[in-house]
């Protein structure tokens, strides 16, 4: 019975989690600001953040959890540097 | 590997040349000492080995080279090969001796002790190898050291030139060489000397003889010098002394002469040899000599002479009679004698008179009176006077030259032409002597002239008494020694000869006299006239150096201009164009005719959120290519998407440690991205909307092409997906990776352990390529219109100014408040993360690639966090530093298992009890990762580093502009 549960929740998780990707993608194409493409793709870094965990429920395996943990790490060095960039017109001054 | 004697004697210059370098600077005495003793160890060796070759078997030494090729490091040394080193390695020494006395301790003497050891050892290889393929690379290092040799005052425009001619030349004939010897390798099935000398007959009546002899002699005929190949040397002369000494007499321009001797039985006594052979051999005799007596350059004087006896050598060699072979081989031996006296003399002349002009030297015999004789008799010499040894291969070489060998003018022609030859050798030969020991002495010298110190002139007096000693008793002392080198070269077609000096009264003797007399008649006469004279009669337009330069600046410019303009474009659009569309046709052409076969497995039943993320990353890379021409942020952006969804791509086929190495690239490459976007110039606001048919018409294309590449890419890759993966290598490294490399994670035990030598060779690659960037960013000049700071930073720069109580720069140090401090905390969680990466790498995940890149970010964050200045204040980062030591510690890793008798880079594993953390994993493996890992930091930071720094150039420039 549990473990139905968690095979349905999980998969309507990553469901959500990749449509909650798509709509970013519709903002991270369209704009209209680079703001707010550059919002986006943290967005979009987190999300996948999140589907690697629920793939670590699934599988049941830590090395998902791992993936996550270096995506949680450095994933925001990109989205600073963009804002770096936005905000002062270079990214190391 | 058993240390036989041959391979001493080819070893012990290359390592006393680098033990040379190792020298302090101003150690002249201690360098000549080690070439001195090194040459003098390679003669002592070469003497032992005597009683080995003299009943007229060879030496072999063989060790497997390249077994996959059949190819072994063979020496051979028989009576031919073992005179021949004595030669090389006596005059070496000789010139050793010399050397000490004229380099002046201003010269960087250990560069010229380098090249010269290495050129004997060099030369010394091509005599001694047994293997044509090894001959072929010895000889290419002999034209590589002598150009080195040759420009040793690089800051003589003359050296250089004739540095970068002789190499040209003897380079090309190098190649030809190659190839000939590549021929020869077909026809007989073996590079092996001894197999390729029995192969006469066989290499003779092969459909490709004439090929493979033009090749081997194009090679032979432009290291020898000889016609028309021989105007390199004459500008060789700007060379010290002791250079053309050893290089151009006994050694260098030996080596064809040499090479045509030992080949004499495989290539010889066909019509074709003697043609080219005899052309290109009388060609030099006479025209050599001619040119010689012109000469108002003491040292091109020499120069030219050398080019004639070599032709009469390879003349010698033409007539295919093993009495011809005996006087060749025997001339070699005499020329290298004399001329390399000769040469001498004209060092201490030039170093005691400063001048070698023969138009201002005169007189000089009562100045130094020893040095005078001793110059005088090695001029006899050479002239062929009677009681030295230039006399005895002289009579031998008219004998030959009378006797009918075959139905040709040419044969017809020779002794006509030796008798010339003879004779203008002994017109220079006399105004050689004459000119500068004789007559009045000129008001002043450059230098005033005295005799030289008794070790600089001893080695013109040893070779002098040699070319005595063998002229009057040569049985005695050349003889048994010259019978070993002959039959060596000629086994059983061994002729009777004798080296008496007299022979009766025969027609060479006449011959001689008549030289000998003619050419004095002819110096009486025209003495005067050549001592004036500005250049040669007759031919004197006619210039080999001019002829040369021509061809080069045709093909090295104009022709080279000329295909550039035809096939190169300065524009990207077109170049892009022809790469997809070739790559088009290159898939293209395979497909039509094997078809692209679809295997058995389909898409099948997926799982929809999969097919989600691909929705999402097809259409950001998509949007990325329609952002990409004028909006380079949101293509980024997009890139970044697509990127994103790979990794998690990745993760999902179960590929978690690719995809950490793939987010960690990601990002930095955003990074990189970045800082190079501040550097671009501007986007151009108005561009004109092409118009008209043919614009439209090109875009159309030009997007059929890129759908077609596109499109065709997929299909292939879905094609392949389809089938069944082949029977690959991949199954072994499955089994092996743990029972053999000691790791569970496979693609790292490949990275480091199975395919070690790939990635050093990798990581080397890298090294240089951050080196290479960094270079060229320092030379860096940014477009006019991103030199100023960017819109933004002024926006705020002005509101600081306008404001009373704020400093310039406040606004971005609040903005990033609250950042900053997160992003120098996560500096040491990223720097754990990075150590716990590598640390795991070998059995999970990780690896030290993904840890190095994931720790170069950390340092990235540091100067996006706080900039440059900041940063460098506070923590030294060398990356170059990092780039070497990791270098170092993988290529020490392979080395270490070396020393347990192991091959480079095998790799050791075992588990290790280590307190408190219990059991550990142990392998020089992890080593080998670590210096991976310092080298990627290094190169990625070095290249981050380069780039970020152009802002700060950027403000100096403009703080000098503000307060100059």
């Amino acid at each position: 019975m549990s473990a139905a549960i968690l095979v349905w929740s999980i998969t309507i998780a990553q469901a959500m989690l990749v449509i909650a990707m798509a709509c970013y993608t519709y903002r991270l194409a369209r704009g209209p600001r680079a703001q707010d493409r550059v919002l986006c793709l943290d967005a979009m870094y987190v999300c996948a953040m999140l589907l690697v965990l629920t793939m670590g429920i699934r599988t049941g395996s830590s090395l998902y959890f791992e993936a996550a943990l270096a995506i949680a790490t450095i994933g925001f060095v990109s989205s600073i540097a963009l804002a770096k960039f936005l905000m002062r017109g270079e990214v190391i001054e | 590997m058993e240390l036989s004697p041959l391979f001493l004697i080819l070893a012990l210059p290359f390592v006393a040349g680098l033990a040379v370098v190792l020298l302090p600077s101003d150690s002249r005495d201690p360098a000549t000492w080690l070439a001195g003793i090194t040459t003098l160890a390679c003669l002592v060796l070469t003497a032992i080995l005597y009683p080995s070759v003299a009943d007229g078997e060879s030496v072999r030494y063989q060790v497997e080279w390249v077994p996959s090729l059949g190819l072994d490091f063979t020496l051979r040394m028989d009576g031919f090969a073992w005179i021949f080193s004595m030669l090389v390695s006596g005059i070496g020494f000789l010139v050793v001796i010399y050397t000490r006395y004229y380099i002046s301790p201003e010269d960087p003497v250990r560069r010229f002790y380098l090249f010269f050891l290495a050129f004997t050892g060099s030369m010394l290889g091509v005599i001694l190898s047994g293997n044509l393929i090894l001959l072929v690379v010895f000889w290419e290092l002999t034209s590589i050291f002598s150009f080195l040799l040759i420009g040793y005052w690089h800051h003589n425009q003359a050296a250089r030139d004739g540095a970068r001619m002789a190499l040209t030349v003897t380079a090309i004939g190098g190649f030809a060489l190659l190839a000939g010897v590549l021929l020869v390798g077909h026809i007989v099935g073996s590079y092996d000397l001894e197999e390729v000398l029995k192969s006469g007959d066989l290499i003779r009546s092969h459909e490709l003889y004439v090929p493979t002899l033009v090749l081997i002699l194009l090679g032979a005929l432009t290291k020898s010098a000889q016609f028309p190949f021989h105007f390199w040397l004459p500008n060789a002369m700007a060379a010290p002394t002791p250079v053309s000494a050893f290089l151009h007499s006994a050694t260098m321009v030996k080596a064809g002469v040499f090479l045509m001797a030992r080949l004499w039985p495989v290539l010889s006594g066909t019509p074709e040899w003697f043609i080219i052979v005899g052309l290109a051999g009388m060609a030099s005799l006479v025209l050599g000599a001619y040119l010689a007596m012109f000469q108002q350059d003491l040292k091109g004087l020499l120069a030219y002479s050398t080019i004639s006896h070599l032709g009469l050598i390879t003349l010698l060699l033409s007539l295919g009679s093993p009495l011809g072979a005996v006087a060749a081989i025997f001339h070699m031996l005499n020329h290298a004698t004399f001329k390399a006296s000769l040469f001498m003399a004209a060092g201490i002349i030039d170093h005691e008179a400063g001048t070698r002009d023969l138009r201002r030297l005169s007189g000089l015999f009562r100045y130094m009176p020893i040095t005078g004789t001793l110059a005088t008799v090695a001029s006899a010499a050479m002239a062929g006077v009677p009681l030295l040894n230039g006399f005895l291969s002289k009579e031998m070489f008219f004998a030959e030259a009378v006797e009918t060998h075959a139905d040709s003018w040419l044969d017809t022609a020779a002794p006509y032409a030796a008798v010339l030859g003879s004779a203008l050798a002994v017109t220079y030969s006399i105004r050689l002597i004459h000119s500068i020991f004789l007559g009045a002495p000129p008001e002043s010298f450059p230098r005033e002239p005295h005799e030289p110190p008794f070790w600089m002139r001893f080695p013109v007096m040893f070779l002098v008494i040699a070319c005595l000693v063998v002229g009057i008793i040569p049985g005695l002392t050349i003889g048994p020694f010259l019978h070993t080198a002959v039959s060596s070269v000629l086994g059983a077609e061994t002729p009777q000869y004798s080296l008496a000096i007299w022979h009766g009264f025969n027609l060479p003797l006449v011959m001689s006299i008549v030289a000998l007399a003619s050419g004095a008649l002819l110096y009486l006469v025209a003495g005067d006239y050549l001592e004036r004279s500005e250049r040669p009669l007759l031919i004197g337009r006619i210039d080999g150096y001019r002829i040369f330069e021509l061809v080069m600046v045709a093909m090295s410019w104009r022709w080279a201009r000329l295909v550039e303009g035809i096939f190169g474009t300065r524009r990207l659009q077109p170049q892009l164009r022809l790469v997809v569309a070739t790559a088009i046709i290159a898939a293209a052409v395979p497909l039509f005719y094997a078809g692209l076969g679809f295997g058995q497995y389909g898409i099948g039943v997926t799982d929809p959120a999969f097919v989600g993320l691909w929705v999402v990353g097809m259409i950001c890379a998509v949007a990325a290519a329609y952002q990409a021409k004028f909006h380079r942020l949101a293509a980024l952006v997009l890139m970044g998407g697509t990127g994103l969804v790979t990794c998690m791509t990745f993760v999902w086929l179960s590929a978690p440690d690719l995809a950490a190495t793939q987010l960690v690239v990601e990002i930095v490459t955003t990074v990189l991205i970045l800082l190079g976007l501040r550097w671009l110039p501007k986007r151009t606001q108005t561009l004109a909307e092409p118009d008209g048919g043919l614009a439209r018409l090109r875009r159309f294309r030009d997007l059929a092409l890129a759908v077609m590449a596109g499109a065709g890419m997929a299909t292939i890759a879905y094609a392949v997906l389809t089938r069944a993966p082949p029977e690959s290598i991949a199954s072994f490294f499955v089994e092996k990776s743990y029972a053999e490399g000691g790791g569970r994670n496979i693609v790292n035990v490949i990275l480091v352990d199975f395919r070690g030598f790939d990635t050093l060779g990798e990581i080397t690659v890298l090294g240089i390529v951050a080196l290479t960037v960094f270079a060229l960013l320092r030379r860096f000049r940014p477009a006019p219109d991103t030199i100023e700071r960017p819109e933004q930073q002024r926006i705020q720069r002005s509101y600081d100014e306008a404001e009373p109580d704020r400093e310039p720069g406040a606004t971005a140090t609040d903005y990033l408040f609250v950042p900053s401090v997160i992003m120098q905390w996560m500096f040491p969680v990223i720097i754990v993360l990075a150590a716990y990466l590598l640390l795991r790498g070998h059995d999970a995940p990780g690896g030290g690639f993904a840890a190095g890149v994931a720790m170069a970010a950390g340092f990235i964050l540091q100067y996006m966090a706080a900039g440059t200045v900041w940063v460098e204040d506070r923590l030294r980062i060398l990356p170059v530093v990092w780039i070497g030591g990791g270098l170092l510690l993988a290529a020490l890793t392979g080395t270490a298992s070396m020393l347990f008798g192991d091959p480079f880079l095998t790799s050791y594993f075992r588990y290790a009890e280590l307190p408190l953390v219990g059991k550990v994993p142990l392998a020089s493996a992890a080593l080998f990762d670590l210096g991976v890992f310092g080298l990627v930091v290094g190169a990625t930071v070095l290249m981050l580093i380069a780039l970020a720094h152009q802002s700060i150039r950027r403000l100096r420039a403009a703080r000098i502009e503000e307060n100059p």
